[in-house]
C-alpha cells in the first residue's frame, strides 16, 4: 500500500479524516465522520469516506458491517445522528432522498424500490413527473429514455408493467430511474445478488459506460472477485467503522479478506477427494406442478450417494427449493418418484415431513427466517424444533426446560453459535448465527442425508468458513448431503458432483474439476455447451 | 302503472339512495388507494349529517351545513391520519373508534342541543338541498320514453346528486392523468418507491385522507339536509360499510366502484318499491326479508361473484423504513 493519492486515505487506527488534506483531487463525495445509531445498536462508527469524481468506488464488507446504512445516509433515507457530507467539494445537507436526489445522487437499492403494477415508464417518472399533468412529463421521459437506453445498452420495454419483468431488467429500471433524475453519482447495494454470471457481466459493461461518461459510481458487495473486478479503489468497512482505503491494483483478495473479518481467512475449501459408498437417495423422473398449477419440476433424475456431496447450481427460481420441499416431504411430487433409505415415495405416497426426518433426512431450509426458524422462539426452543416429542426432551407432562437449555448451550459451544445465551429469541441473532443454529439442530440430529439449502445467504465469511467445514466433516463421516445454492464459488468448492437446473429439469451434471464459471453460467440459462446447443431435452430424453 | 315508468321510477330512486354509496366508495377509494383502511366511513358520514344537519337549522343555510359537514368529517379523517400515519396505529382499530365516536357523540350532542331524542329539528326548505328542474322539463314530460327519462329520471335532482355522479371522472382523471394520482396509487402498492423517490409517504396519506374526508362530509350533509329534512339518530344505516363493500366489488377503480354502488343503490330502490306488493306465485314478501336482500346479496357478491379482489398492496400497512 502506498498511501499516496488515495482517496480517504486512511487506514485503520489513523487520525480523523477531517484532519486530511485532500490532497488537490476532486471528490465527488466526502463523508466525515458519520454516525448512525439504531437503538443500541451503532451501526456506524466515525465513517469517513472520500470517493473520486470519475472513478468505481467498491465498499466491502460483511453483512451487518455498515455498508448499507452509510448509503442510505447518503441517500437521506436515513438521517445521520452526527457527521457532515460533502458532496462535489460542497457541504450539503441530506434531509431526505429528495436532497440527495437534487445534489445528484442516485440509489439502486440492494430490494428495488418499484411498484409492482406500473409501467417502466411509471416507475421512472414517480417523483420526477415533471408537472401536475402527467401526459407531458411521460412524453418528455420517453424521448430521454430511449436516448439514455441506446447510450448505456439499458435496454427495457418501458410500457412493461414491472411485475413481469426479470430481475436483470428490473436492475436497468433502477439504473434507468437513477439517470432520469440526472444522476452524477450512483450507488449501487449488492446488485449482482440476484445475477447470473452472464447479466453480471452485462452490468459491469454498463458501468464501465457510465464510468466513461464521467458519472462516479460506489459500488457496494461482499464479493471479493467484484471488487477485484471492477472498481478502480476500495473501502472496507467492518463492525460499522471503516477499516481501510486501498487502490484496487494494488491490493488482492487475501488482503480484503483478512481486513473485512479481521483475521487470515482460507478463501479455498480445503477437502480430501470423496469415497461415495450406497446410494442414500435415488430421484426417477420426480415432476411437481404448485398451487398455482405451474409445473415446477418436469422430471428430475439423479442420485446421492452416501460419503458425497451433490450440488444444485441454477439461478433462483428454476425448481430448486421445488424440489428440496418434495424430498423434505413439505409438497407431494406430481410425478415421478424417489426412494430414500429404501423407502420410496411417490405422487400416490408422499413423504410427510416428520415420517421422512425419523427415516434419517436432516434439512436446512433455503429461508432460514421462514421455514428453519421460529424467530420470536428462544434460541433454545429454535434448536428443538422438530424434536420437540423426543422423550429426551420431555417430562411426564411438561417439557424439561433443563435438558432443552443444555442442549442449546451444548450447540452453542460446538458450533460457535454467539452469543451464547438460549434465552435470546432467535430473530436477536445475526444471519450467520441463526444459520448456525439451524445448522447445528439439523446435523446433530445424525441424518444419513442432509439437505441445504443456501446455506451462507446472509451468512458473514467468518461463518461461511465455519458451515462449509461443518458440510465438508458430515461428508467424511459418509453421510449424503445434496446441496442447493445459487453461489457458484459455494457449489465448486463444496460439491463433488455438480448438478445444474434450469426451468425444472436437470440441464446437465458436470465435475467441479472442470467446472468453471463461464460453463455453469451457460447452462444455467439452459445451454450446455458441450452438446451441440440447446439442451432443453437433452438431459432427459 | 305501466311498466316503463315503474322502470323509470325505480331508476330514478336508484340514482337517489346511491349518492352516498357513491360518495362515500370514492372517499374510501382516495384513503385505501394510499395504504390506509378506511373502515371509519360510516363514522365519518354520520358526524358530517348530524353537523351539517345542526348547522343548517342554526344558521338557516344549506351552505354552511355543507360546510360544517365537510368540516366535521375531514377532522375525523384527521384524526385517523393522526394514529395511523403518524403514530403507525391500526388502522382497523382507529376506523372503529371513529365510528363507535359519532354513533355516541351525535346522540349525546343532539339530545343536549335540541332535546328531541338525537334528532335535530326538521328544516325549513331554505335549510336543504332543493331539486333543480332541467329547462323544458315539464314542457317534455308528456313526451313518451324521452319525457320519463329526461323530465323524471335526469331532471329533478339537488345538486348534490349531479356533483356525485360528476365526482366519478373527476375522480378518475385525478387518479390517472395526474402526478398526484400517480403518487397517491404508488404509495399504496409500495411506499418506499414512493419514500425512496423524494417523495413523503406521510404527507400523501394525509392529503389522500383529506380527499376522502370532503367526499364523506358531502355524502353525509346529503344525507342530512337533501334525502332527508333533518338528522336522524344512526342514519347512516350501515351505508359507509356497503360503500366500502361497493370499493372493494368495483376492485378499487373509480367506475366499477360507482357501478356497484349504484347496484347496491338499486336492490335498495327495488326493495322499497317491493314492500307490499304481491309477487306471482310468490305472494307478498314480508317487509324484514325485502329490507334485508340488499346485505344479503352484498355478502353474496363479495363472497362468489368478483373473483379476487386484488387490493393495494401495501394497505392497511404502517410505513415504517426498513432496518
Amino acid at each position: 500500500m502506498t498511501g499516496q493519492n488515495i482517496p480517504g486515505g486512511s487506514t485503520a487506527g489513523d487520525a480523523p479524516c477531517a484532519a486530511q488534506p485532500a490532497q488537490g483531487h476532486d471528490f465527488a463525495i466526502e463523508l466525515r465522520d458519520i454516525n448512525k445509531h439504531f437503538g443500541p445498536v451503532h451501526a456506524n462508527k466515525d465513517v469517513c469516506l472520500r470517493v473520486r469524481k470519475g472513478s468505481v468506488h467498491g465498499i466491502i464488507g460483511e453483512n451487518g458491517a455498515g455498508k448499507s446504512t452509510l448509503m442510505s445516509i447518503l441517500y437521506g433515507y436515513y438521517q445521520a445522528s452526527s457527521g457532515t457530507i460533502f458532496i462535489n467539494g460542497r457541504e450539503t445537507k441530506i434531509r431526505d432522498p429528495q436532497a440527495a436526489i437534487a445534489a445528484g445522487i442516485g440509489m439502486v437499492f440492494q430490494h428495488f424500490k418499484l411498484v409492482d403494477t406500473f409501467t417502466v415508464l411509471e416507475n421512472i417518472v414517480l417523483g420526477a413527473e415533471g408537472g401536475f399533468l402527467l401526459a407531458e412529463g411521460v412524453r418528455a421521459a420517453r424521448a430521454a429514455l430511449q436516448r439514455l437506453e441506446r447510450e448505456y445498452e439499458l435496454q427495457v420495454d418501458i410500457d412493461a408493467v414491472v411485475g413481469d419483468l426479470s430481475v436483470g431488467l428490473l436492475q436497468r429500471v433502477e439504473i434507468l430511474k437513477a439517470l432520469y433524475r440526472g444522476a452524477d453519482i450512483l450507488v449501487l447495494d449488492e446488485p449482482t445478488g440476484v445475477l447470473t454470471p452472464q447479466e453480471a457481466d452485462h452490468l459491469f459493461r454498463i458501468l464501465a459506460a457510465l464510468k466513461a461518461q464521467g458519472k462516479t459510481i460506489v459500488f457496494i458487495t461482499h464479493k471479493l472477485r467484484e471488487i477485484m473486478a471492477i472498481t478502480d479503489y476500495v473501502s472496507v468497512m467492518r463492525h460499522g467503522e471503516m477499516v481501510a482505503h486501498r487502490v484496487t491494483a494494488e491490493t488482492s483478495p487475501e488482503e480484503l479478506a483478512e481486513l473485512m473479518v479481521g483475521r487470515k481467512v482460507l478463501l479455498r475449501v480445503d477437502k480430501t477427494p470423496a469415497h461415495p459408498a450406497a446410494t442414500v437417495l435415488e430421484t426417477d423422473n420426480l415432476a411437481m406442478t404448485d398451487a398455482n398449477g405451474v409445473q415446477r419440476l418436469k422430471g428430475v433424475s439423479f442420485s446421492v450417494r452416501a460419503g458425497e456431496i451433490v450440488g444444485i447450481a441454477g439461478v433462483a427460481g428454476n425448481g430448486q427449493s421445488e424440489l428440496l420441499e418434495v424430498l423434505a416431504g413439505m409438497q407431494p411430487p406430481s410425478g415421478g418418484r424417489f426412494v430414500f433409505n429404501g423407502h420410496a415415495y411417490d405422487a400416490a405416497h408422499p413423504a410427510d415431513a416428520r415420517g421422512i426426518r425419523a427415516q434419517g433426512l436432516g434439512h436446512v431450509p433455503e429461508d432460514r427466517n421462514r421455514l428453519g426458524l421460529v424467530s420470536s422462539f428462544s434460541a433454545a426452543e429454535a434448536a428443538i424444533l422438530g424434536r420437540q416429542d423426543d422423550p429426551l426432551f420431555n417430562g411426564l407432562i411438561l417439557m424439561d426446560e433443563r435438558r432443552i437449555r443444555e442442549n442449546c448451550l451444548h450447540l452453542m459451544e460446538k458450533y460457535d453459535v454467539r452469543p451464547v445465551d438460549p434465552a435470546l429469541p432467535a430473530a436477536n441473532f445475526s444471519g450467520g448465527n441463526q444459520q448456525k443454529i439451524v445448522l447445528a439442530r439439523e446435523i446433530e440430529r445424525d441424518p444419513d442425508l442432509l439437505l441445504v439449502g443456501q446455506p451462507t445467504r446472509g451468512v458473514d465469511i467468518g461463518a461461511i468458513e465455519f458451515i462449509h467445514r461443518r458440510i465438508i466433516e458430515m461428508r467424511d463421516a459418509g453421510k449424503a448431503v445434496l446441496l442447493v445454492s445459487v453461489e457458484l464459488d459455494e457449489i465448486m468448492s463444496l460439491s463433488d458432483r455438480i448438478l445444474v437446473m434450469f426451468d425444472g429439469i436437470i440441464v446437465g451434471e458436470v465435475d467441479p474439476a472442470e467446472a468453471d464459471e463461464k460453463l455453469l453460467g451457460l447452462m444455467m440459462a439452459g445451454v450446455d455447451p458441450r452438446r451441440d446447443g440447446p439442451s432443453r431435452e437433452g438431459a432427459q430424453a | 302503472m305501466d311498466y316503463f315508468t315503474l322502470f323509470i321510477l325505480i331508476l330514478d330512486s336508484t340514482l337517489r339512495v346511491s349518492v352516498p354509496l357513491v360518495l362515500a366508495s370514492l372517499a374510501g377509494l382516495f384513503s385505501e388507494r394510499s395504504g390506509v383502511v378506511d373502515i371509519g366511513l360510516e363514522g365519518k358520514m354520520l358526524a358530517a349529517a348530524f353537523a351539517s344537519a345542526a348547522a343548517a337549522y342554526v344558521t338557516g343555510s344549506v351552505w354552511i351545513g355543507l360546510l360544517a359537514g365537510v368540516g366535521v368529517s375531514m377532522a375525523l379523517a384527521m384524526v385517523h391520519g393522526f394514529a395511523c400515519v403518524t403514530h403507525n396505529g391500526n388502522q382497523i382499530v382507529s376506523g372503529v373508534a371513529i365510528n363507535i365516536l359519532a354513533s355516541g357523540l351525535t346522540v349525546i350532542l343532539g339530545i343536549a342541543w335540541f332535546s328531541r331524542g338525537g334528532q335535530t329539528p326538521p328544516l325549513p326548505p331554505s335549510a336543504r338541498f332543493q331539486s333543480l328542474e332541467f329547462p323544458g322539463a315539464a314542457a317534455l314530460a308528456d313526451v313518451p320514453v324521452i319525457g320519463g327519462i329526461y323530465s323524471e329520471l335526469l331532471s329533478g335532482h339537488n345538486i348534490l346528486v349531479y356533483a356525485a355522479f360528476l365526482a366519478v371522472p373527476l375522480v378518475w382523471w385525478i387518479l390517472y392523468r395526474t402526478r398526484f394520482g400517480l403518487r397517491l396509487r404508488a404509495v399504496g402498492e409500495n411506499p418506499e418507491a414512493v419514500d425512496t423517490a423524494g417523495i413523503s409517504v406521510a404527507k400523501m396519506r394525509y392529503m389522500a385522507l383529506a380527499c376522502g374526508g370532503v367526499l364523506t362530509g358531502v355524502a353525509g350533509a346529503y344525507l342530512a339536509t337533501a334525502q332527508s329534512a333533518g338528522f336522524i339518530r344512526e342514519m347512516t344505516a350501515g351505508k359507509g360499510f356497503i360503500a366500502l363493500a361497493a370499493l372493494i366489488f368495483g376492485k378499487w377503480r373509480p367506475v366499477p366502484a360507482m357501478l356497484s354502488a349504484l347496484l347496491f343503490g338499486f336492490l335498495d330502490a327495488v326493495a322499497i318499491r317491493l314492500q307490499g306488493v304481491s309477487l306471482p306465485l310468490i305472494g307478498e314478501i314480508p317487509v324484514q326479508f325485502i329490507q334485508a336482500l340488499p346485505y344479503v346479496l352484498t355478502v353474496v357478491l363479495l363472497a362468489g361473484f368478483i373473483g379476487k379482489a386484488v387490493a393495494p398492496k401495501a394497505i392497511g400497512v404502517p410505513y415504517v423504513k426498513e432496518r
